[in-house]
């Protein structure tokens, strides 16, 4: 691929591109919704492909450092922002969507789900954790942090955890497709837990 | 047959009717996939003709019937019901049917004959949801009801709706319709009806006994371990007015079936 020009630099169309490809799930949901090509229950339809997105940019997040090392180029680095802050979009809109469409904003009842539903409140608890990851993914913020904001950044890991589990109990009858996405996020991670455990001889 | 007369009543409600095109785009049918659209896509590849229901057990005179026998035995009737999915969704469906109790008498079943058990064709090669590799269902699908639940004029063996044939992904050519129960009890394209004296397994309850019972009536003070049943979503929803209505004990047919319970607490059968 042309795509390492330099150290560190990508072609400039590169970001744009990613930046439009990202955003196409959201666009085809709100041509869908307008349209009305959601079905008999949009909400939940809503609900559906954005917490999917949510998960599958989480694990192409998780895979820039993957293709980094792979590659042993630096310049996936440089999507690895975009494509986190898209999780998070992607993750708020799946929240908000449940709170606006699903349950109307009614706060007694937002927090009984909330506070009882189990998954659902892993759900949230991947949301909160990825919310200081998204306020803190500015370059000013990376400055002033300094050294913590790699540590702060590692929430990523538990949030990956939390998401997996929160699909993984809603399951009604067929495993497959969550034990897919588990399956994706266990290696991973995997790949990381390889680099942080100390070299034992196998 | 006989169309629904005007008005409403406890066999007739006069809710507004989810269209034909909802009820037979979003279903429940997981022989043909978990999606909701994937029984609406897939359930052509179920050939439906010809087909034969069978019943056995505790009756006096156990037999086989054609769907053509069925169809030119029992007039048919026209029943608008409320469906209340246990996922926390509802719909109004005017389904074409006729009443359980007709067919089962027929067969004269015995003093010993307390339940009901049912089961949904199994043709691995017909129902891409049977071979995922991942389904914790053990195909064939099953059901359940006590004898007088059968025998109870709300339940209905249904081969229409709206007017015209079943579809298949609505469980063509004959279902059961319970309105009073969780949708899954409704059991699809059925194949056998079994009489027996003892409580029959069913297969959302040897999937997960904590979280569906064998009665699973509708009610809104017994909550699904994983989400709430006091409130549905009316469908058609749309995303600025959800639709969200209260479940009603019964889903509604307390008058008509409340009896069968007195005594029982709901809360330990579920």
């Amino acid at each position: 691929m042309e795509l390492a020009v330099g150290a560190n630099r990508l072609p400039l169309w590169v970001k744009p591109m990613v930046f439009v490809v990202c955003l196409a799930p959201f666009a085809w949901l709100a041509y869908q919704a307008f349209a009305g090509g959601l079905g008999p229950d949009p909400a939940e339809a809503i609900l559906a492909s954005t917490g999917v997105w949510a998960l599958r940019l989480l694990a192409l997040t998780l895979f820039v450092t993957v293709l980094r090392q792979w590659l042993g180029k630096p310049w996936p680095i440089r999507l690895r922002r975009m494509l986190g802050l898209y999780t998070f979009f992607y993750a708020s809109l799946h929240f908000l969507t449940f709170a606006n469409f699903y349950l109307g904003w009614t706060p007694a009842i937002l927090a009984e789900e909330l506070l009882e539903r189990p998954y659902i409140t892993v759900g949230f608890l991947a949301w909160l954790l990825m919310l200081p990851l998204a306020v803190t993914s500015t370059q000013g913020w990376q400055r002033r942090l300094g050294r913590s904001w790699r540590k702060l950044h590692k929430l990523v890991y538990p949030a990956a955890v939390l998401g997996c589990i929160h699909l993984f109990w809603q399951v009604r009858s067929d495993v497959t497709e969550a034990l897919v996405y588990c399956l994706v996020f266990a290696l991973l991670l995997g790949w990381r837990a390889r680099v942080w455990l100390p070299a034992k001889k196998v | 047959f006989a169309p629904a007369t005007a008005g409403s009543d406890g066999f007739h409600t006069g809710e507004d009717q989810t269209p034909f095109t909802d009820a037979s785009q979003y279903c429940n049918f997981y022989e043909f996939g978990t999606g909701k659209s994937d029984p609406a896509d897939y359930a052509h590849e179920m050939s439906t003709d010809p087909w034969s229901l069978e019943v056995t057990g505790e009756v006096a005179k156990p037999g086989k019937l054609s769907l053509e026998d069925i169809l030119g035995r029992y007039p048919l009737e026209e029943r608008i019901y409320r469906l209340r999915c246990v996922e926390a969704w509802s719909m109004v469906i005017p389904w074409v049917g006729f009443p359980l109790a007709s067919l089962l008498r027929e067969f004269e079943p015995t003093s010993k004959a307390k339940y009901v058990a049912f089961e949904t064709l199994y043709r691995p090669k017909e129902m891409r949801g049977t071979r995922s590799f991942g389904s914790t269902i053990d195909w064939p699908y099953r059901e359940g009801l006590r004898l007088d639940e059968a025998m109870n004029p709300l339940t209905l063996m249904a081969v229409g709706m709206y007017g015209k044939t079943l579809p298949n992904q609505n469980g063509a050519p004959i279902r059961l319709v319970v309105p009073w129960k969780y949708g899954f009890k409704s059991i699809k394209s059925v194949v056998r009806i079994h009489l027996t004296d003892k409580q029959p397994a069913t297969s959302w309850q040897d999937q997960n006994a904590r979280e569906y019972g064998f009665y699973s009536n509708v009610n809104p003070e017994v909550d699904h371990p994983r989400w709430s049943q006091k409130y549905e979503r009316r469908l058609p929803s749309s995303l600025f007015s959800p639709n969200r209505i209260p479940t009603t004990m019964f889903n509604g047919y307390g008058e008509q079936v409340a009896h069968l319970y007195t005594g029982m607490d709901l809360k330990k059968y579920y």
